[in-house]
């Protein structure tokens, strides 16, 4: 089978690599806006205020979803390119 | 025209649009039934998604709950929100990529392992069958309330529907269908509450005017809510009555249930591309956070509404909309103190809920035959209605009643279906054609799919009719087995290589029976230890899976690492799906250097 210096291979590896980093830097976000802000901190940034929200309460029943939103958008843009970017994005000889 | 014309007229037109839909997207061949010939556009497949998803619960009683536990909420708010980001990151791209038709298809693939994929087909129909119960009593329920045919007549005419546009159309049927269902259900979801929103806060968007100020108070609506909860001896709104580790742990576990559900996974299997599977789980929870970034705030305004109405009021002088419902027996009031007005405060009005009698009490109120309990309060409220009652407590013209009428089967009926397609397709796909009778034909196994589905709406329909008792208990189930059993072993199936079929089946194993007995325990053996003090570590039945998904994942490693690595050509599966494009494991992927592959 293939030996570590097949670039094919060594450029399937980095692929995943940086399709792992994103993955996790985007699982962080989602992590502190819900279980961060929204359930652990919600005591804590309760003390502020957003508008007629408590930040936390906020945090808790309307901006973790809109981040949600966002973070899967940005997740398929950057997906996108990082595609483009290591040849694997399935156009032309696609199935 | 009357609002019982008008609800007819709506559901008839409604109906008649799903079964064109259906007629004219039916399915041909096996890959049209099971995953729409893989046509379906990014946006259309997050309708789809949206309407599959959101079932009567969501659209009636989501909000409804909300209102009456506040903060806590927040648990059904982010934990059914939160799952989309695990799916479209975590799983869509690669299962789509893997490019079959089932989740079980791709658990028993990749663990090699026939047994793999027969304990995934039990959790399938399991988890499906759970849920598909609810769904088919909700559309019984919405047709008899609406319609005034007995809950009988209304599960069998829903039924109908659903037979013919999934036993006949498939998944492509059920796709265009769910986008016209989520159209309807969005429509009659936002209206009365944008209108209700106008009415308390003066601004026609809910999700901004939840955090304005009550018209001519110069409070924000969260602090008059807080007000009139203490004035009336309720706790605060913006408080929470659950542990933070039980919040912490119902979140997890409702988040990875909604990424594990079958019927959810295998929408992502429709798209065209790995590209557009990423893309639509995004188009997905766009649309479905319209509806869920619009319930708190109709949750918050029902309540205003609510207690600004019935409380201390005398029951002679209160709208029309408090004796319908009290009709239909979603409200109940005692009057303790025989004062003639409502008491409206914390706890239980009476022991269990309300049995009516026959007789009218000296206001003309309903009589029940409940023991009154001891605290002040002298009023029974369905949680229900604060959605089905909006439009009444808001005034709204009869249209708007018949809208919400046409909504709610349109979320009960998309979900059903989407549900009973799972079942059916786990049933052809993977136990005949996979297992039992590998010789089958294209055809004979379409046939197959369509007696499966048809059988399955059968069965369904007689939970709709005959509800069993433990349907209510076991809601915590799906989510939780969902947890405990899929997602760790398709997460470990796609980022863990030397993750093998020894250890995948005894993580579904071990977290699959400690979520079940948990749940069986604390529900069913012993319901009366069903409090914080007993839990372990303070996790109620509804958070458990998050536990048993800690259970499989550690199992499964341990387990894995004693045993010998996956054959190489599982290897090479796991590292074809991890990239979009090319099927190397049969022809070798060429890599950048050709012109086909180097379209910019």
């Amino acid at each position: 089978m293939a030996t570590p210096q097949d670039p094919k291979k060594a450029a399937a590896a980095a692929y995943w690599r940086e399709n792992i980093r994103l993955l996790l830097s985007l699982l962080v976000i989602w992590f502190a806006v819900s279980f961060g802000a929204g359930i652990l901190f919600v005591d804590y940034l309760d003390q502020f205020q957003l508008g007629g929200f408590p930040l936390g309460f906020w945090f808790a029943q309307q901006g973790s979803i809109y981040t949600f939103v966002v973070l899967i958008f940005i997740y398929a843009w950057q997906m996108n390119r990082l595609d483009h970017k290591y040849h694997v994005n399935e156009e032309e000889d696609d199935v | 025209m009357t609002t019982e014309m008008l609800t007819y007229l709506f559901i008839g037109a409604s109906f008649a649009l799903y079964i064109a839909i259906a007629i004219w997207s039916r399915a041909g061949s096996t890959g049209e039934y099971y995953v729409a010939g893989k046509g379906v556009h990014p946006v259309a497949n997050g309708m789809a998604t949206g309407a599959d998803w959101m079932s009567a619960a969501s659209f009636i009683s989501m909000a409804g709950i909300i209102s009456f536990i506040g903060r806590d909420g927040a648990v059904y708010l982010m934990g059914w929100t939160g799952g989309y980001v695990l799916l479209a990151m975590c799983l869509a791209p690669y299962l789509r990529k893997f490019g079959k038709f089932t989740v079980p298809d791709f658990v028993g693939e990749r663990y090699y392992s026939q047994t793999a994929r027969v304990v995934a087909v039990i959790c399938v129909i399991f988890i499906s069958f759970t849920y598909v119960a609810g769904q088919m009593r909700g559309v019984g329920i919405v047709f008899s309330r609406y319609l005034e045919v007995d809950i009988t007549m209304g599960v069998l005419i829903g039924m109908g529907i659903v037979f013919f546009y999934a036993v006949l159309g498939g998944m492509k049927g059920i796709t265009y269908t769910q986008v016209a269902q989520y159209c309807v259900m969005i429509f009659a979801f936002m209206i009365p509450a944008i209108f209700i929103s106008i009415m308390i806060t003066g601004n026609p968007i809910p999700q901004l005017g939840f955090g304005s100020e009550v018209t001519g108070t110069g409070q924000s609506v969260l602090e008059k809510l807080n007000g009139l909860s203490a004035e009336l001896g309720f706790k605060p709104y913006t408080d929470g009555s659950k542990s933070t580790i039980d919040v912490f742990f119902i979140t997890m576990a409702l988040m990875v249930g909604t990424a594990g559900l079958p019927h959810v996974i295998v929408r992502f299997f429709t798209t065209p591309t790995v590209r557009d599977a990423r893309k639509s789980a995004g188009y997905a929870l766009l649309f479905i956070a319209i509806l869920y970034t619009t319930a708190p705030a109709v949750a918050s305004f029902a309540r205003i509404n609510l207690l600004n109405t019935v409380s201390e009021a005398s029951y002679k002088d209160l709208p029309g909309w408090f004796s319908n419902w009290e009709n239909s027996g979603l409200i109940a009031w005692i009057d303790k103190n025989e004062d003639g007005k409502i008491q409206y405060t914390d706890g239980h009005p009476m022991a269990g809920k309300p049995q009516f009698t026959a007789e009218r009490g000296n206001n003309g109120e309903r009589l029940v035959s409940n023991t009154p309990s001891a605290g002040n309060n002298e009023l029974y409220v369905d949680r229900d209605i604060m959605v089905l009652a909006n439009p009444e407590i808001a005034q709204l013209p009869g249209w708007v009643i018949a809208l919400i009428a046409a909504g709610g089967l349109a979320a009960a009926l998309s979900t059903a279906a989407g549900l009973l397609l799972v079942i059916s397709t786990s049933v052809s796909h993977d136990l005949l054609k996979r297992n039992l009778m590998p010789g089958i034909s294209d055809k004979q196994e379409l046939l197959a799919a369509r007696i499966a589905a048809g059988v399955a709406v059968v069965i369904a329909g007689l939970f709709g009719i005959y509800p069993p008792a433990f349907v209510a208990q076991v809601v915590a189930f799906a989510f939780g087995l969902a947890a405990a059993s899929f997602f760790p072993a398709i997460l470990m199936g796609i980022f863990y290589k030397r993750m093998n079929r020894e250890g995948a089946i005894s993580g579904m194993v071990t977290g699959l029976s400690f979520t079940f007995a948990y749940i069986v325990y604390f529900k069913f053996i012993n319901p009366a230890a069903n409090t914080a003090d007993h839990w372990w570590f303070g996790v109620s039945p509804e958070g458990i899976g998050t536990l048993g998904m800690l259970i499989n994942f550690s199992v499964a490693m341990v387990v894995c690492h004693l045993t010998a690595p996956p054959p190489q050509h599982i290897q090479t599966l796991v590292e074809d799906i991890r990239v979009p494009r090319g099927t190397p494991s049969r022809q070798p992927e060429v890599q950048g250097g050709t012109p086909a592959s180097h379209p910019g």
